[in-house]
């Protein structure tokens, strides 16, 4: 049997989803279901002097109207949401009630829920809810909130809510900027994203009034997380909770939360005994779904003659919004071992203050505080780059950790340790493909002209951390919980094969991934290989999607419990030839006595002796399934160089991404087709950062954008073919050899994107431009320096 | 995004549908494509509490030859104009300006009466009607009236169209005569941040989003007529303009567009 790693297998998921039999929340109902419309504050910071239910509870449809003062009375959704990551030990934490009661901390902000049996009559009656409110002074952005006079929380008397370092050796630090040749000094603009997934958050709660049982179904990314943190909010018994995932239509950090929405439902069917539901409307997520970024970084690099960088040193402000979610204080941290890049440079400092304003909650968005990172030293290189006087390839070239050579193990300034690493063939390819020595020689010629359209090339070499995460390495960044992944692999009397898996899906295609590793582990055809996931009842053991981890950690767990099977299976073989053990022999699937090749058995065979037990050996347990919790021992660290060229307008500011070329390295691929999916769509995202994305609020703290209309996400005909190649650098901390790559497409584009804007622009005088890149800025920022080239 | 209560009753003629309007008065609302009307219902911008759907009168869907001119049904498919082997002919600007409207299932489904009516400053088909000089045929309880399209549009979402008529039909002057369509946005399917049409060599000038209807382009047309280069007459191709700020641009900004725009424009369509 061939192998089927490494081949494009087409997705195992895709006929069901391409020919609607999926089902996602909004194709779930129960009987007698009510739905919640949300009475969201308008306000950006305000007290609740009054709110009036009476004009809603008379309403066609209504069953019910809930303030956050009515809740609290009676006991229903008491528990403030969790923060799992409280990132120090004096970190600032304000309770955040699912309902606000008192004052309203952000627009969007839960005041009062109706109960209705339509979603339009939920809506009609949260209309006829009238809420007084009496403004306070608004902390509308990070800029202000850095400024400490308002005060996003009144009663706090200030807007900082931690302060975390990371310095290693700050003597160290301080020796490179007073010894160095070079300096450079910046500050980046991490805009507000919205996560926008493809199929908006909802939920349904249906409880069990005679056994205090509730099923959760939710359009969720962590349905394991979800059941603990349920039971902890609510007190509800974590055994009476099940919480299923359907198919969910992509998350990018949106929904790994544990939103109000959510506990609501739980708690609100649990106390009326009738199952409860909830669907977002898009304009609703701007103001209540978490979001991303949200970062002011202030970045010094020191550099010697030849720009070779001996420190960086990095403050970082980010905005955690009105509270604390389930990780919005360690996403900013995440990126802080990551400013020194790919490159072997001996001193980081880093610190990072996290401040509170008034706007819906930040969190985890693709990439997570990786992004960040990598824009802010890629952007750094290229500066430095220029200050020195040689092209962003030598820089980089200059810089890469072992000078480019392949490396496993290289303890980093941030004491970080890199699993693997080989920079150099990646930078070559991506330069090779890209054409970079025809691009320069067309710059050139367009410069020369002086054509208003004028070109330009920027490239990005990132490293990713991914695989979250080793338990202990978690721990000691004070995140409450491991970073394990659990899985199950048991051969059924059929000989089938049945899979469960811990870690999530939302679209990345874990059937087909899991059902490959299988495939080739044990030798059977993918097609006989069932995965059983996303229903805590099913797969009670499990940590979820997010962080690039699920290859990394879960698909590991899966081939080492595969592993377990096998030498279970063995045995049962070697009984059954009356051979022993260590003389059976397995291949492709079947087992052999070394020698005498004729005679075998097929693993899937076994499955059937395992079941009946007529004559298993002595004292072996019937049943052949086996269970593995797999925990890394280190982060994995893709890696990869982007190039991105540009067209600018440098009349009417326009630009238009030409071409763009991806070389990523994620160690061995399962799945290239799937590899090739996540780094266009990822790179799409992070492309949109750049030019198109930004979450804009007024002075009031008013989302100014919360549509499709205003809030532009690219679509394909904003987009060049994208040109991918990869490279193969095996990760060394697990038996496959894998490193993730859901997020790494938007770790390298951003930065990509916006160095090829401003090598454009270098004519004009124009060293940065902020994200997301508009036509208007542009201009503004030819104009800003004469207009002329 | 989701609207208030109304009612819905399907027009089975444009004299039914006039009638309707007469007995339901202004709480009600004509839909065709429903493109621009649904979506501000979604958000009750819109709550009008009677719908009368015309979008099914397919006899108002033509496009013919007539005189000199090409008579369109009112509700005529973006996609119709799209494809139209008569507009290719004889309005190529028209087809090409339908085919830069939102993305398909917009074009599937918005209509030529239906974009008129809504009159939206930012639409890119009011400003290629009034660049090429179109009328516009309403009718009423006392029968049809022709208005020219420079006398239409008079504020955001405001025509002179009366609470019971509706647009029945839209006569285009046939000619292929220069022209062309400057459309500036950040993703095709957006509106325009500014966009200009130019008909017959540079005697039309419109432009769409720098004001509060789609408006003429008067003094570059004028210093055209009399003479002027294309460069020193799109330099007055904002004056007189009052242009809307919003999150993609200002005035002034739009303003700078209008000039640049409008010189290609005028260059495209006399190259």
């Amino acid at each position: 049997m061939t192998s089927v790693m490494g081949t494009r297998m087409l997705r195992k998921e895709d006929p069901k989803l391409l020919t609607g039999e999926n089902k996602f929340i909004d194709d779930i109902h129960a009987p007698g279901e009510l739905w919640m419309g949300m009475v969201r504050s308008p306000m950006a910071h305000a007290k609740i002097t009054s709110i009036d239910t009476s004009g809603a509870e008379g309403m066609p449809g209504v069953h019910s109207v809930y303030t956050g003062a009515q809740l609290q009375d009676m006991g229903i959704g008491v528990g403030a949401l969790p923060c799992a990551w409280p990132v120090t030990e004096d970190m600032v934490n304000p309770p955040h009630l699912p309902v606000a009661v008192g004052e309203a901390k952000h627009v969007g902000e839960i005041v009062a829920v109706v109960l209705a049996s339509s979603r339009y009559e939920a809506a009609d009656a949260a209309e006829h809810v009238v809420v007084d409110y009496d403004e306070l002074p608004t902390v509308s952005s990070l800029a202000d909130a850095v400024k400490d006079e308002a005060m996003a929380h009144s009663d706090l008397g200030t807007n900082k809510a931690f302060h975390w370092p990371l310095d290693p050796n700050p003597e160290g630090t301080a020796a490179a900027f007073a010894n160095a040749a070079h300096t450079v000094k910046a500050e980046f603009i991490q805009q507000r994203l919205i996560c926008a997934p493809m199929e908006p958050r909802g939920c349904l709660a249906i409880p069990s009034p005679a056994g205090g049982e509730i099923t959760f179904y939710s359009a969720t990314q962590v349905p394991h997380i979800l059941k603990v943190m349920i039971a902890a909010t609510t007190g509800i018994a974590e055994s009476k909770i099940r919480v299923i995932a359907p198919s969910v239509g992509g998350g990018f950090g949106g929904k790994l939360n544990v939103d109000p929405d959510a506990i609501l439902s739980v708690t609100l069917a649990n106390h009326i005994g009738l199952p409860v539901r909830w669907t977002e409307s898009r304009s609703e997520a701007a103001g209540s779904s978490h979001q991303g970024r949200g970062q002011i970084q202030h970045i010094e690099a020191a550099a010697d003659e030849n720009g070779k960088l001996t420190a960086v040193k990095v403050h970082l402000d980010a905005d955690m919004g009105a509270y604390m979610m389930l990780i919005t204080p360690g996403v900013p941290l995440l990126g802080s071992f990551l400013y020194t890049g790919v490159y072997d440079i001996p001193n980081l400092s880093f610190t990072c203050d996290g401040w509170f304003t008034n706007m819906v909650s930040t969190d985890a968005y693709r990439g997570a505080g990786r992004p960040e990172a990598s824009y802010a030293i890629e952007r750094v290189m290229d500066i430095m780059a220029g200050q020195v006087g040689i092209t962003p390839e030598e820089i980089r070239a200059r810089n890469y950790i072992a000078g480019g050579e392949a490396f496993e193990n290289h303890e980093a300034a941030s004491t970080l340790v890199f699993d693997s690493g080989h920079y150099r063939p990646a930078h070559d390819r991506a330069l090779e493909m890209a054409k970079v020595a025809d691009l320069r020689a067309e710059q050139a010629r367009r410069r020369d002209a002086g054509e208003t359209k004028q070109l330009g090339i920027g490239m990005c070499t990132y490293v990713e951390i991914c695989g979250l995460a080793p338990s202990r390495a978690l721990g000691g960044l004070n995140y409450g919980a491991g970073g394990w992944e659990h899985a199950t692999v048991r051969i059924l009397p059929t000989g089938k094969v049945e899979v469960v898996s811990g870690s999530t899906p939302h679209g990345q295609g874990h059937e087909t991934a899991w059902s490959m590793i299988i495939a080739d582990k044990m030798g059977v055809d993918p097609n006989d290989v069932e995965v059983l996931h996303s229903d805590t009842a099913k797969s009670p053991l499990g940590l979820d999607t997010y962080g690039s981890r699920s290859l990394a950690v879960g698909g590991v767990a899966i081939a080492m419990a595969a592993d377990k099977v096998i030498e279970k299976a063995k045995l049962i073989a070697a009984h059954q030839f009356e051979a022993a053990p260590e003389d059976v022999e397995f291949d492709a699937g079947s087992f052999s006595v070394a020698g005498t090749p004729a005679k075998s058995v097929h693993i899937q065979e076994l499955g059937f002796a395992a079941f009946a037990a007529h004559d298993l050996p002595d004292g072996m347990e019937p049943n052949l399934q086996e269970q593995v919790s797999f925990d890394p021992p280190n982060f994995a660290f893709p890696f990869g160089t982007h190039v991105a060229v540009v067209e600018i307008d440098t009349e009417t500011g326009g630009v238009e991404l030409l071409d763009y070329i991806g070389v990523d390295d994620c160690g061995h691929q399962v799945n290239p087709l799937i590899v090739e999916g996540q780094v266009h769509g990822g790179i799409v995202q992070g492309a949109a950062q750049a030019l198109y994305e930004e979450a804009v609020y007024d002075e009031y703290g008013n989302p100014l954008n919360p549509s499709f209309m205003d809030y532009l996400v690219p679509s394909a005909a904003e987009m060049p073919s994208i040109k991918l190649d990869s490279t193969v650098t095996p990760s060394t901390t697990n038996p496959l050899g894998v490193k993730g790559v859901g997020e790494a497409g938007t770790i390298g584009s951003a930065a990509a994107v916006i160095n090829a804007i401003c090598d454009g622009l270098s004519p004009y005088g124009v060293t940065d431009i902020e994200m997301p890149a508009t036509p208007k800025r542009i201009w503004e920022a030819i104009n800003s320096n004469g207009g002329a080239a | 995004m989701i609207p208030a209560a109304f009612d819905y009753t399907v027009a089975e003629s444009a004299e039914h549908a006039i009638q309707l309007l007469g007995e339901y008065g202004d709480e009600s609302k004509l839909l065709a494509g429903g493109h621009s009307l649904i979506p501000m219902m979604k958000y009750r911008l819109a709550t009008p509490t009677q719908l009368i759907d015309v979008g099914r009168l397919d006899d108002l869907a033509y496009i013919n030859r007539s005189n000199g001119h090409i008579a369109i049904g009112a509700m005529t498919k973006h996609a119709q104009l799209e494809t139209s082997d008569v507009l290719a002919a004889d309005c190529p600007m028209l087809q090409h300006v339908a085919s830069l409207v939102g993305d398909p299932a917009v074009r599937h489904r918005g209509t030529l009466g239906g974009t008129l009516a809504h009159s939206d400053p930012a639409s890119d088909l009011p400003a290629a009607v009034l660049a090429l000089g179109g009328t516009i045929v309403a009718q009423g309880p006392n029968g049809q009236r022709e208005i020219a399209a420079s006398e239409f549009f008079t504020g955001y979402f405001e025509s002179v169209l009366a609470d019971d008529e509706m647009i029945v039909e839209v006569k285009i002057p046939a000619g292929t005569a220069g022209w062309n369509y400057q459309k500036f946005n950040r993703r095709a399917q957006d509106w325009a941040i500014v966009g200009v049409a130019v008909a017959d060599g540079g005697k039309g000038i419109s432009l769409v989003n720098m004001g509060s209807t789609p408006v003429r382009a008067t003094a570059a047309e004028e210093a055209l007529a009399g003479g002027a280069s294309i460069a020193d007459a799109a330099a007055l191709a904002a004056d007189g303009t009052e242009p809307p700020a919003d999150l993609n641009a200002d005035a002034e900004y739009r303003s700078h567009l209008a000039r640049v725009l409008t010189q290609r424009a005028l260059e495209a369509a006399n190259g």
